[in-house]
């Protein structure tokens, strides 16, 4: 009986035992650089991965740490006490909703890139796909974002602009939301549907069909009467410790050096 | 060190201390954090939230899908248990441990493993697909994600009830005349359906907080896939009363559930 107490202690000691060394190790490893913790919106996830390489060899002082998810979702982090140093929103939406929060550091808000939208479809075409107005067929599986996430946003935002139109009419929106099969909280999981084949088609950004899936998925673009120009808005959290390293960074984005990788992915100067 | 003190201390006092400190940081640790949840919204908001459509929704299609898994996972997993646990054949533990394989494996894994076999691409979808019929990113898969992430808590505690079964009750009714199914039904079912209905909750209440497989295999879509934990972590991101008002739902069931696993299995001590 008198072990009792003492399993438990074992066990509770060697998790502090186990943490503290992963800290120490990371500390360690890490100990001359400054860690710069980017939040960035989940379509900048090639792009962002390439720029934070180039920007590490530029200021090998720098260790840019990058976190990809739903710019709805990063918000949601953020509010609820997430650490960053800086937030890339893929709309304005969640970035004026953390600086009317007091979060942001105000006079760093930019817009950094645009982007276009787009349909995709698997490549084969299973549902045979040709123009917009297929997407309103009856029985055609499509994805798109939930309408917090901005590609979801922007994909209902298209469709209530063509319903307006007299060459799709009114039913138009509602006969493709009906086609939804599933809404994704990030457009890396919009793309992962139709590049599996599991989905017909579906609604992301230009900057999402790559050099690298290409042979995956095709476009079927949208029209510019009818397609968004998201903007994509950067700055620094008030909260960072780091402010003048993020401002840094931020900066870099607008530069040739930074706006070559982003145009290599599709997106649009700011 | 604090630790030794509490196992070598000579009076009972300092372990009896020690013993409270440890059951009472446990207890804490798992009692503030749901507590949290009920101080976040006020009643006005947790009854206003009902009105969202995406909570309603998300509630009766939870209801009706963790209801059609569990009746699903009674129907198979009985004979299943009842097999293992009175006839002895050739890789009867190794089936047992296959069956319990879906308590390990992550539900992340499971949900990509279903869309691997069951999608559109996938190994017998891909088949199926061909003759019209597909299966992933319907409530179809959300209950058979649900199946699969839950029957080995129904198969574990039926076998277990039927093992505890002394043999003695089918025999004796079995050298009266009776036959295999009306014994089953009438003479062994009865005694053991208390353990049977405790491992039924037990599989209804995981079908019921089913997130990682469902997600991936189904997909998320309003009403028709998006369960109650898929709405959670949807609304967490936009409408975060609807959010806390499906958590607490969650939660009043799971103590139901609890309460009625332990009132299920007390009986069943009893008789």
């Amino acid at each position: 009986m008198k072990q009792f107490l003492g399993i438990p202690l074992a066990v509770f000691l060697l998790i502090a035992i186990i943490l503290s060394g992963c800290v120490g190790e990371q500390a360690q490893s890490e100990k001359n650089k400054t860690d710069l913790t980017v939040f960035a919106a989940a379509s900048l996830t090639g792009a962002m991965t390439d720029i934070a390489k180039d920007y590490e060899a530029l200021h090998p002082d720098v260790h840019i740490v990058t976190n990809f998810d739903g710019s709805q979702a990063l918000r949601t982090q953020i509010e609820q006490g997430a650490y960053a140093d800086v937030f890339l929103s893929a709309n304005t939406k969640h970035m004026n909703a953390l600086r009317d929060q007091g979060l942001m550091e105000n006079d760093t808000i930019s817009l950094f890139a645009r982007n276009k939208l787009t349909v995709i479809v698997p490549v084969g075409n299973p549902a045979n796909i040709t123009t917009l107005k297929d997407l309103a067929r009856p029985g055609t599986r499509l994805v798109i974002g939930t309408k917090d996430v901005p590609i979801g946003d922007y994909a209902r935002q298209i469709l209530k602009k063509m319903a307006n139109d007299s060459a799709y009419g009114s039913g138009y929106q509602d006969a493709v939301l009906k086609n939804v099969m599933s809404e994704e909280t990030t457009v890396t999981f919009v793309v992962a549907k139709v590049q599996l084949g599991e989905a017909d088609a579906g609604i992301v950004y230009e900057s999402d069909v790559t050099p690298e899936n290409r042979d995956k998925i095709s476009m079927i673009p949208i029209p510019d009467t009818f397609n968004v120009i998201a903007e994509y808005p950067g700055g620094v959290l008030a909260q960072s410790g780091k402010n003048a390293e993020a401002r840094k960074f931020l900066s870099y984005l607008t530069t040739d050096g930074g706006q070559t990788v982003l145009a290599r992915y599709g997106f649009i100067r700011p | 060190m604090a630790g030794s003190l509490f196992i070598h201390g000579k009076t009972g006092m300092g372990r009896r201390l020690g013993a409270g400190l440890v059951v009472g940081l446990l207890l804490a640790f798992i009692l503030i954090p749901i507590l949290a949840l009920f101080f976040r919204i006020s009643l006005a908001e947790f009854i206003a939230s009902f009105s969202d459509p995406m909570v309603w929704n998300a509630l009766v299609l939870s209801l009706v899908t963790a209801s059609i898994s569990t009746v699903t996972i009674i129907l198979i997993g009985t004979p299943v248990a009842w097999i293992n646990a009175r006839h002895d054949y050739p890789g009867r533990e190794i089936v047992d441990t296959l069956i319990d394989l879906p308590l390990v494996i992550p539900p992340a894994v499971a949900g990509l493993a279903l869309l691997m076999t069951f999608g559109r691409t996938g190994l017998i979808g891909g088949f199926l697909y061909g003759f019209g019929i597909s299966i992933a990113f319907t409530t179809l898969a959300v209950i058979m994600a649900q199946i699969f992430v839950s029957v080995p808590f129904y198969v574990r505690q039926a076998r277990a009830s039927f093992e505890q079964l002394d043999p003695v009750y089918e025999q004796a009714a079995r050298s009266l005349g009776s036959t295999t199914a009306p014994t089953f039904f009438s003479i062994i079912l009865p005694l053991v359906k208390s353990g049977l209905i405790a491992g039924a909750i037990m599989s209804f209440a995981r079908a019921l907080g089913e997130f990682g497989a469902t997600i991936m295999f189904a997909g998320n879509f309003q009403g028709r896939t998006q369960t109650m934990p898929l709405a959670i972590y949807t609304a967490m991101q936009g409408d975060i009363d609807a959010s806390i008002t499906l958590s607490l739902v969650l939660i009043l069931i799971s103590f139901m559930v609890i309460a009625l696993v332990k009132f299920q299995l007390r009986r069943e001590v009893r008789c």
